[in-house]
């Protein structure tokens, strides 16, 4: 099986844009990660696109409608905040399945503000009586059950947050580029403790892209220069845990996978470089510190104390601002997270570059569960 | 002319019988004996297991495993509110809201007794929903 490359990539600065369409936003992203290696979708054999507010209404399609009908397959993916990524395994999986030797790859998602979720669909809705299905309370239990097992504090958690809002003053892409000093943080707006409003990811709109393609075609192109190497990649599904009948799991799910990648990848945590996971609220950045393996178990607090995971540490997470601050446009954020990874590993990431970073690792989870870990490797 | 509607519970695995108190209803596999809360369910979710289920009211005692006060929630639900997950005595787990209890007495592990009352909202319809909810069992921490 080839090894399979991601040779052009990139996303659009994430924001609101309610005056654009859907396919609008996939189509400007797909025209630069093609911009970026210098092909034009004449060149693409398939078109995977991830989206999940339209899952049903061929998103993909309407994306070649915008760029180019070439009369290409294009398969249309949703898999909750997963999508992205899945879209991106799918068209590394063709590459490695031998049918197509480059592929594009499209994340996007036009969100608008406000909390997911919430609408009754029949009967009522059990908001606030059978507890709370809210994400911010969601991932509040997440921390909860941490705090609980390991005694990890409301300000651990809000370190997070002034971590990923101060490495977005360095990436013009993000959506906010503001420093959130630790007291704003802690007094801003309580959603579901130890959630505050600045410790909830943005929704917004946004796009990512990526054109991936097999060693031999991308040595004939001559595009292996800045080309990035697909070391590892996994998705999987929460296998069953006895709390999965109250909680939706985001632990035993990410640990498989990033077990899986890893094994694929034959490496481990200690090789990794920088990691830009799904810190969709300050609590689940710190107990995926552990499910990905980059400390032991009970050890995330100090991690975020020490400093280890801020730009210049040991191994830096979310330099791109992660979803708290550079923004979570649902179907594009796997995909937004590899142009992450990609641009340090070309050392094209200017003031926020890893220096000397090699591999990199991608992490995202959708509520249900579902969970992708992309390892990258500098080609 | 508004109809009086039905008294429904509010998922399914809450079972109100005529003439005697709702329980929660569950499921134990037959195979791997993992408690699930009841429901239509072809096989377990656990094992795979395919031999079925025997049927069992979950207990009403457990104890606290998780909890988060909820201060915002979506629009037009009255906040704030105590979510919280509990691990009921002889297996099960439950996510509900735990009432009548004071904020700075609510404690990981702290025993609490499941209540069923009148969920407080109706649907279109004019159904009403009977829901369970969670106290502490200690008195002297009620409010």
């Amino acid at each position: 099986m080839s090894n399979v490359y991601v040779v052009g990539i990139d996303m659009i600065k994430f924001g609101r844009f309610p005056e654009r369409t859907v396919e609008n936003l996939g189509a400007e992203a797909a025209l630069m990660a093609l911009d970026d290696c210098g092909l034009s979708i004449r060149d693409m054999q398939a078109l995977y696109c991830g989206n999940q507010g339209q899952a049903g209404a061929l998103v993909g399609q309407r994306v070649l409608k915008e760029i180019g009908q070439t009369g290409i397959q294009v398969i249309n993916v949703a898999n909750a905040c997963a999508t992205g990524a899945t879209a991106f395994r799918d068209a590394w999986i063709s590459i490695k399945a031998g049918l197509y030797d480059i592929v594009l790859a499209v994340g996007v998602e036009q969100m608008g503000k406000g909390m997911l979720g919430g609408g009754p669909s029949d009967g009522i809705s059990p908001e606030g009586i059978l507890g709370s299905y809210s994400m911010p309370a969601v991932f509040a239990h997440m921390g909860m059950e941490h705090a609980r097992k390991y005694g990890t504090t409301f300000e651990q958690f809000a370190k997070v947050s002034v971590k990923n809002h101060h490495h977005s003053t360095l990436n013009p892409k993000a959506m906010y580029q503001k420093e959130t000093p630790l007291d704003e943080v802690m007094n801003s707006e309580m959603m579901a403790y130890p959630n505050t409003k600045l410790m909830c990811s943005v929704n917004v709109d946004g796009s990512a892209a990526a054109v991936l393609c097999s060693e031999k075609k991308a040595k004939e192109l001559g595009l292996l220069q800045r080309a990035v190497c697909v070391r590892g990649s996994a998705l999987q599904s929460d296998p069953y845990t006895t709390y999965n009948l109250a909680m939706m799991d985001f632990n035993a799910v990410t640990r498989l996978a990033a077990k899986n990648a890893y094994e694929m990848a034959g490496v481990g945590p200690e090789d990794i470089n920088l990691i830009e996971l799904h810190d969709c609220f300050a609590t689940a950045e710190l107990v995926h510190y552990e499910n990905l393996g980059i400390c032991q178990d009970g050890e995330a607090g100090r991690l975020i104390d020490s400093g280890a995971t801020a730009l210049g540490g040991k191994i830096p997470v979310n330099v791109s601002g992660g979803l708290l601050s550079k923004g979570h446009p649902l179907g594009a954020t796997g995909i937004a997270n590899i142009y992450e990874i990609t641009t340090h590993l070309r050392g094209e990431a200017g003031k926020r570059q890893v220096n000397g970073a090699r591999l990199g690792l991608t992490h995202v989870v959708g509520a249900g569960s579902a969970c992708a870990v992309h390892i990258l490797e500098k080609a | 002319m508004t109809s009086t509607g039905n008294i429904l519970p509010i998922k399914p695995f809450v079972k109100l019988p005529p003439d005697a108190k709702p329980y929660i209803a569950g499921l134990v596999c037959n195979e791997c004996k993992e408690v699930l809360l009841g429901g239509l369910r072809l096989a377990c979710p656990k094992c795979g297991g395919r031999k079925g289920f025997a049927e069992t009211r979950l207990a009403e005692t457990g104890s606290l495993y998780n909890f988060t006060m909820v201060e915002r929630s979506f629009p037009g639900v009255p906040t704030p509110f105590i979510s919280v997950i509990v691990d009921l005595d002889g297996g099960g787990v439950l996510k509900g809201n735990l009432r009548n209890v004071q904020r700075a007495q609510v404690k990981f592990g702290m025993p609490v007794k499941v209540v069923f009352d009148d969920a407080g909202r109706t649907d279109k319809n004019n159904n009403s929903y009977v829901s369970y909810f969670f106290e502490p069992i200690d008195t002297e921490s009620r409010t």
